[in-house]
């Protein structure tokens, strides 16, 4: 497949560029276009959900900003945004921070117990999240955090976690710790260790870890639909409630400015990727 | 980490305890303690995240799961009639009998008080729909109900017993109040209907209670022997002797208020029998009657019974999520499988160009994907326009594809599409080239290449990516809410509904721990497939 030999028959070209060209086009066209169509379909000067024909004929009239206006001026949207930063970050902190530290736990060579922890900490990622928002709402609504900021963000920080666990114990997996037992045979304590040797190499597994929670809580809604109020009203909550009730164009312009922040955080990523296997002495695939 | 493990290199062994350390202890014991301080430390680092995790995610689940079991509220809000009515023989054909009436009198009086009682109408009327109208009807009701009878029959008796201090004689009695336990009860309503109804505290000094608690009185004396009677009136308390020895032989003399008939007057259903024999079997802290209902099934009479077809709903519902699911993991597979053998035999530089176009709907918001397909599906939307326009339909024929399962179905197989490709990718990228050289080498076609040697191989790829996909579906709740109209949504949209809109939350905690043990179920074969920790994310 890799490379069509020289002798393939006609038969065999015509297959092979088929399913190269066709079938994976066709499926990846599947893939990408529904996110493609609505980033033009937001500049839309009219407020339909399709191309008039003034876009077609790519007639300057056709196009306006007026969507992305309304997103900045409409309080209803500005409010939800804050709420989205004010939450996201939180809950990122939390888990980020728990998260390293259980990770670096679990990867010393004795822990007891590792299977059963490892099942309760990874279990928010595992059980639905309608199940997830429905035991939260009845259990925070028991002692009185249903409907806080706070309730939000802990439920937002117990989601992100897992991601957390997983990166960062995936980073521990090619540290060695022959670099801790020098350190430590030239006099440095634990925590000069692990500040000045042990961070430093696991900071790439740590910070995708953050980012995975973060855009865990940036882009949950279930939960918070249940354990939010109006107060906690988040961006994705802003959306869902616009999709079901009176659907705006608007949401074409915030799903946009989402897509650019995806496009970010997925480079961000791989760039750490490339520099995490860099430093580990892994050459970057 | 382990420096006093240190071995001492000058001495070899020393008697029967092994080599020793530079700190003169035994090695075994020194290296068991370096295990003991570093397992201590491991557990240490975790258990912050691990009190947090049990404190904010498993006890709410753990209270989900309770819930779905969970009956307090019948008990907490007409207990003197649910100990009255723990007697009565259920498949007798005949009604309680007026002990209960008057114990339901008393309990009413209380519930209509604190406005209670039509959140049991409520919650009964899950199990026994039409019930609820009868608690609601008869809130107001209930303090027309003369209720003086008994109350006047024992001040008859002896006017004594209309005084304050009958029952602080009463109360301080060593009988009170095991063998009372009928007036026991009507008197802790009667505290707190006083404490609502006059916002302070009862004084029992200068207060008797309502007829209701003499009622009860009265049911507990007749259903005592004459001779706890005899007894408490040659009892050495004094006071009680004296309160109760006119009462000798006299109890039935005494009226009643006939509580029975008033109720049937108040409201017919309390005259039907399988109204008290709903809520005699939900008369226990713990029912099974939430899970019962989840799987389309009620106790009735003669035991556990299916419910009608046309009354089942949540079986369909399952069956229908199952199927959706399934068919949403076999679209998975079909559309996955290319391309990941795409990505597996590219060069690298080409393979990630394409896992880019893989990763960005994957990094792409849930919401953006779901909001893209509601545009891109309605009949006013992109493709009806596209199709109309090439002429493969005409402007009448619009295709409908959103708010049905068609919707969910598609929306639902880009979402999760990814979720098949990466494992598949992984599982691809393992398999030597050679492998399908050497079988092309001994004659085989390309396609009995590739059916006996290479697809063979990738099984376990699909096996994961398929049980990942299909948990994923399972339990999803934005995409079919949002375009999968009435035909198209999941058994947790149903759940979402109890919590939010019906407010049937026990209901809704059966649902969902029967999703939550089916999700479980299925993790647990991923785990024995693949194991949890080769969990990958991108």
């Amino acid at each position: 497949m890799s490379a069509l030999p020289a002798y393939a028959s006609t038969g065999q070209r015509i297959w092979h560029y088929t399913f190269r060209y066709v079938i994976c086009g066709f499926i990846l066209f599947f893939l990408i276009a529904p996110i493609l169509t609505i980033i033009p379909l937001s500049f839309n000067a009219e407020n339909f959900f399709t191309f008039t024909p003034a876009m077609l004929s790519l007639s300057p009239e056709g196009y306006s900003l007026k969507h992305y206006q309304d997103f900045f001026t409409n309080s209803d949207w500005q409010q939800a945004l804050k709420n989205s930063f004010l939450i996201a970050p939180a809950a990122t902190i939390l888990s980020t921070s728990l998260g390293t530290l259980a990770a670096i736990g679990l990867s010393q060579s004795h822990v007891p117990f590792r299977r059963a922890i490892m099942a309760i900490l990874i279990s928010p990622m595992i059980v639905p999240l309608i199940i997830s928002a429905a035991g939260m709402y009845f259990f925070y609504s028991r002692i009185g955090l249903q409907g806080t900021y706070w309730g939000v963000v802990l439920a937002h920080a117990a989601l992100g976690t897992p991601f957390v666990i997983i990166t960062v114990t995936a980073t521990m997996v090619g540290f060695d710790r022959s670099l801790t037992r020098a350190a430590a045979s030239m006099g440095a304590d634990p925590v000069t260790t692990f500040f000045k040797v042990q961070m430093p190499l696991i900071i790439p597994g740590v910070v995708s870890g953050a980012l995975f929670a973060f855009i865990t809580s940036f882009d949950e809604v279930v939960v918070v639909l249940f354990l939010g109020s109006a107060g906690q009203k988040t961006l994705p909550w802003q959306m869902f409630t616009g999709l079901r009730e009176q659907i705006s164009p608007t949401i074409l312009a915030v799903a946009t400015i989402m897509v650019a922040i995806s496009i970010v955080l997925l480079s961000v990523l791989e760039m750490l990727r490339r520099r995490s296997e860099r430093l580990r002495g892994l050459s970057p695939s | 980490m382990s420096a006093s493990t240190t071995v001492s290199s000058t001495s070899g062994s020393s008697g029967a305890s092994g080599p020793l350390t530079n700190d003169g202890q035994p090695l075994k014991r020194s290296l068991a303690r370096a295990l003991r301080r570093e397992k201590f430390r491991a557990l240490l680092l975790i258990s912050p995240l691990l009190v947090f995790i049990l404190v904010s995610f498993v006890m709410p689940i753990g209270d989900m799961l309770f819930r779905s079991v969970e009956n307090k509220i019948v008990e907490q809000t007409i207990p003197g009639t649910v100990r009255a009515l723990a007697s009565w023989d259920a498949d007798s054909a005949e009604l309680p009998d007026e002990a209960v009436f008057a114990a339901l009198a008393d309990d009413m009086m209380l519930a209509q008080e604190i406005k209670i009682h039509t959140r049991l109408g409520s919650r009964l009327n899950y199990d026994q729909p039409g019930i609820s109208s009868v608690f609601r009807k008869s809130g107001r009701k209930i303090k027309g109900l003369d209720h003086e009878a008994a109350m006047a029959g024992f001040i008859a008796i002896d006017p004594a017993w209309g005084t304050p201090e009958a029952w602080t004689t009463l109360r301080n009695m060593k009988a009170w109040p095991g063998k009372f336990p009928a007036t026991a009860q009507s008197w802790d309503n009667w505290k707190a209907w006083y404490l609502s109804e006059e916002k302070e505290e009862l004084d029992p000094a200068t207060t008797i209670p309502h007829g209701f608690t003499y009622a009860a009185l009265y049911h507990d004396l007749a259903a005592m022997p004459a001779s706890s009677i005899d007894a408490f009136a040659t009892s050495k308390n004094t006071d009680a002797a004296a309160l109760f020895k006119n009462l000798v032989g006299q109890v039935d003399s005494i009226p009643s208020d006939d509580f029975k008939a008033q109720f049937a007057d108040i409201e017919k259903g309390w005259a039907e029998l399988d109204n008290w024999q709903a809520i005699q079997r939900l008369s226990p802290r713990i029912v099974d009657s939430y899970f019962l209902a989840a799987i389309d099934a009620e106790r009735t009479a003669e035991g556990i019974e299916s419910k009608p077809d046309n009354e089942r709903l949540y079986l369909k519902l399952f069956v229908r999520t199952i199927f959706m699911s399934l068919v949403i993991t076999g679209s998975c597979i079909l559309l996955g499988y290319p391309v990941a053998y795409l990505l597996a035999n590219l060069s690298v530089r080409a393979s990630n160009m394409v896992l880019i176009l893989v990763l960005l709907p994957f990094w792409t918001s849930l919401l953006v994907r779901t909001s893209a397909w509601k545009v891109l599906l309605q009949q006013q939307g992109v493709i009806n326009d596209l199709l109309v326009w090439a002429g493969v339909i005409n402007e009448a024929g619009r295709l409908v594809m959103i708010n049905n399962m068609t919707g969910t179905i598609i929306a639902m197989t880009h979402i999760l599409l990814p979720f098949m490709i990466l494992p598949l990718f992984s599982v691809m990228k393992t398999i030597s080239p050679t492998y399908m050289r050497a079988a092309k080498s001994m004659g085989a076609s390309d396609s009995l290449a590739f059916w006996r040697i290479y697809f063979p191989n990738t099984v376990p790829g699909i096996g994961a990516g398929s049980i990942l996909v299909f948990i994923l579906s399972i339990g999803y709740y934005i995409t079919p809410e949002l375009v999968g109209g009435t035909t198209g949504v999941f058994i947790s949209n149903r759940i979402a509904y109890h919590i939010s809109s019906s407010l049937n939350w026990g209901l809704a905690a059966a649902l969902g721990s029967i999703l939550l043990i089916l999700v479980l179920a299925l993790y647990w074969t991923y785990d024995r497939i693949v194991g949890i920790d080769n969990v990958k994310l991108g």
